[in-house]
């Protein structure tokens, strides 16, 4: 008998261990940043902040290490992580949301993109920010849309936008010259647009006519500049506001899908395999354009960040070789150019351990001084009247004006947290359509049944 | 030190021997396995159970499924049937499964088998080395091989045009055949392997003795060495279908699933549904719809095996 108890003794030893030593594994991962959790806004704190590296850019990268050692100088002791999330579009959304899931890996500061913003406050993976807003003065700097831009459903503001953008028509004027085309182009309907591609590709072979981006693997790039471009053109939309309701088998889908597929079925685009590249967006920034491969971008007001002297590819003669215009409506009418408008922010996850220092580097990123220098190196469109009148940022680049000036014709997305569910099927309508594998009628179709799928029947009205 | 202590009780304990141990006595044996049982139990059934749970809820990375999770009951699987992203996956699967599983590979598998066994030793240890090869590489480097060999101006092509036949973009316009070739070129290799070992075990005489009464070639082949390894066959089609069905990385590294969904099969589409577009919950659902095609292919393969043993 005595033998057996000992046999006991010796199994429970060992189970005991083993849960031992689980148990000091589980205790060395919640204590891996000692300091973190108990110092708050009077101490020294050590604070994370994470952003997207994707491509050769690195003017957030020079921007951040520059605010990180004027917050380091100004609160001894304290220390910033710079925290580069090196993935695409959609990868590094879910690399955020994975990370501040759990305290012991959420950063305490993150960058959303404002499409994002208000499915991950549903999610409750934000702290709402209007304690600290409150004390700051700066906020009343802020334009109006820009402070709803990171609001709540509840009405709490969890965001600090750093600027926002519109979008349009870039296009290389030394190509529309040797193709006989006006180097001042005004394109009024989208049949303007694809004759001229069509010049284009007639005129100079070896030069892709246009890109509008679409597909899976550029994400929301596809979504917002290439689709929404396309469809915010045509009279319909993406989500009826006086219904409240998800808009489905508009005819304005299914032709703004019928463009994707001609510009991709008749060569006016890149080939959708090259197209179908996550790094497609810095490939248009970094070699395209300033290559003279491309004629036409329908892209974005920032995309200049790659050529200044701070970009990743310096390119000073891009004020002559390319001109802007804006993108018009599908046959002209409305107002008859169309753009939207995005934008990102600097939140605070609720599972941040250091909120009050991480406030304190929001606004040493937000100092007038700092919010003019990224406005201006990041080719914002600023959304601080300070900046905006601001006589360096003002005269920081040739296009700036023209894209400030179609903020009276932009379109926000909807900011609802179903919005990135059905950003996805929006894309993966597109890259069925641009290969092939549907017609723009199935497409539309599949698009349907999903947002019914999404957001559920009772939620969504027909098109005009 | 669990060792030591089943070590001790042999010569001083009860005597266990004749009688059948007694009751207590099981029990106590079973102390040295609760440390592997343990772990098994959290890391294997855990996320398991785990995975079966959150295929019936609305589980997701961000939006109001990340707030609170809720029992949805069987909308997962409702979603899923009803979606001809999800249908397509399944055909792609199957596809994939038979062109380079049980066609490709298994019967490539038995061709270099039978074909070494009749060679001389330098072509054996030369194709063994090259076809074991392919299945050392890294998936990844395995898969950028193979992108490079099937790309647009890739090996491939440059062959073809080389002997006058025009190529094509094999990863663009024929994609999921472009990787069922690459899952051949990577897994014969394993099915080589189960076959030398069983072709080895079938005795020389008998197959000499079927000679002499007049089986050759095809005859002797179909009606005395193959039957002699069906259990072998089987089991080696068993083992390369499970293996198959959940290929990701090749396939991932080549096409993503790509162009449009003409290569997704369940593995990218689930992971895609999961961790690109947030929907774990959904995800899971395709996870264990995963696990009952699997679950079907290994019933009916053992059915296959019970009944020769039978």
């Amino acid at each position: 008998m005595a033998m057996k108890n000992g046999f006991k003794r010796a199994g429970v030893l060992a189970v005991g261990t083993l849960l031992l030593g689980v148990s000091a594994c589980g205790q060395g991962s919640t204590t891996k940043t000692p300091d973190a959790g108990g110092s708050q806004s009077a101490g020294p704190a050590n604070i994370k902040i994470a952003y997207q590296q994707w491509g050769p850019g690195t003017v957030m990268k020079t921007f951040l290490t520059g605010a990180k050692a004027e917050y380091e100088a100004a609160n001894p002791g304290s220390k910033v992580e710079i925290l580069p999330i090196v993935a695409s579009e959609n990868d590094y959304y879910t690399k955020l949301q994975l990370m501040m899931r759990s305290p012991n890996t959420a950063p305490d500061i993150v960058y959303e993109d404002t499409f994002l913003i208000n499915s991950d406050i549903t999610a409750g993976y934000l702290k709402p920010l209007d304690d600290y807003i409150k004390n700051w003065g700066d906020w009343s700097q802020f334009e109006d849309t820009a402070k709803g831009a990171a609001k709540g459903q509840d009405g709490k503001t969890y965001g600090i936008p750093d600027g926002t953008d519109t979008r349009a028509l870039w296009y290389n004027k030394q190509l529309f010259k040797q193709a006989g085309l006006p180097e001042d182009w005004q394109p009024k309907t989208w049949d303007d647009v694809l004759t001229t591609a069509r010049t284009l590709k007639q005129k100079l072979p070896g030069v892709i006519p246009m890109n509008v981006y679409s597909g899976k693997p550029m994400g929301e790039a596809s979504a917002m500049q290439g689709f929404e471009m396309l469809l915010y053109g045509t009279k319909d939309t993406l989500y009826n506001f006086d219904q409240s309701k998800w808009v489905v088998g508009s005819q304005g889908f299914k032709d703004s899908l019928n463009f994707i597929k001609t510009i991709y079925t008749e060569g006016l685009a890149p080939q959708p395999k090259q197209a179908l590249d996550p790094n497609m967006g810095s490939k248009v920034g970094t070699e395209l354009l300033p290559g003279n491969k491309l004629a036409i971008a329908l892209d974005g007001s920032w995309v200049y960040s790659n050529w200044l002297k701070t970009g990743a590819k310096p390119w000073p003669q891009w004020t002559e070789v390319l001109g802007q215009t804006a993108m018009p409506t599908q046959d002209g009418s409305g107002k008859g150019k169309v753009s939207l408008s995005g934008g990102w922010t600097w939140a605070i996850p609720a599972k941040s351990k250091a909120p009050d220092a991480a406030w304190n580097f929001i606004k040493t990123l937000q100092t007038q001084k700092n919010a003019t220098k990224y406005a201006t190196d990041g080719a914002q469109i600023a959304v601080r009247k300070d900046v905006a009148s601001d006589a360096g940022y003002k005269n920081s680049a040739k296009s700036t004006q023209f894209f400030t000036d179609l903020v009276s014709v932009t379109v926000y997305r909807p900011a609802l947290p179903e919005y990135p569910k059905v950003s996805n099927e929006i894309i993966t309508a597109m890259e069925a359509v641009m290969t092939g594998q549907s017609s723009p009628e199935e497409a539309a179709k599949n698009y349907d049944e999903a947002v019914e799928g999404i957001v559920g029947k009772d939620k969504t009205t027909t098109g005009q | 030190m669990t060792t030591s202590a089943s070590a001790v009780p042999v010569p001083t304990g009860k005597r266990a021997g004749r009688n059948g141990p007694p009751r207590g006595a099981k029990i106590v044996k079973m102390f040295p396995l609760a440390p592997a049982i343990g772990l098994m139990l959290v890391f294997l059934a855990g996320p398991i159970l785990y995975c079966i749970y959150a295929a019936f809820t609305n589980m997701a990375l961000t939006g109001t499924g990340a707030a609170n999770v809720q029992f949805v009951g069987l909308d997962n699987f409702r979603k899923a049937f009803g979606s001809s992203a999800f249908t397509n996956s399944i055909w792609l699967t199957l596809v994939f499964t038979l062109i380079s599983a049980i066609i490709g590979q298994n019967t490539l598998g038995l061709g270099l088998a039978l074909l070494m066994r009749w060679s001389n030793r330098i072509v054996r240890n030369f194709v063994g080395t090259a076809v074991i090869g392919a299945w050392v590489l890294p998936e990844v480097v395995a898969a950028y091989l193979l992108s490079a060999f099937f790309n647009d101006d890739g090996t491939l092509n440059v062959i073809l045009h080389k002997v006058g036949l025009p190529g094509q973009d094999w990863l663009y316009a024929a994609p999921i055949i472009a990787v069922s070739l690459a899952n051949i070129w990577r897994g014969t290799a394993f099915s080589m392997l189960v076959y030398s070992a069983a072709l080895s075990e079938v005795p020389k005489e008998i197959e000499e003795s079927a000679e002499m009464d007049g089986a050759v070639g095809y005859k002797r082949l179909l009606f005395v060495t193959l039957p002699m390894i069906s259990r072998a066959i089987l089991t080696n089609l068993m083992l390369i279908t499970l293996q198959t069905l959940s290929v990701f990385g090749l396939i991932y590294a080549m096409t993503r699933g790509g162009p449009g969904t003409k290569s997704q099969t369940l593995p990218l589409y689930m992971y895609e549904q999961a961790f690109s577009f947030s929907q774990i919950g959904y995800g899971t659902a395709i996870a264990l719809v995963m696990l009952l095609i699997g679950a079907v292919f290994s019933l009916i393969y053992l059915r296959g095996l019970n009944s020769e043993a039978a």
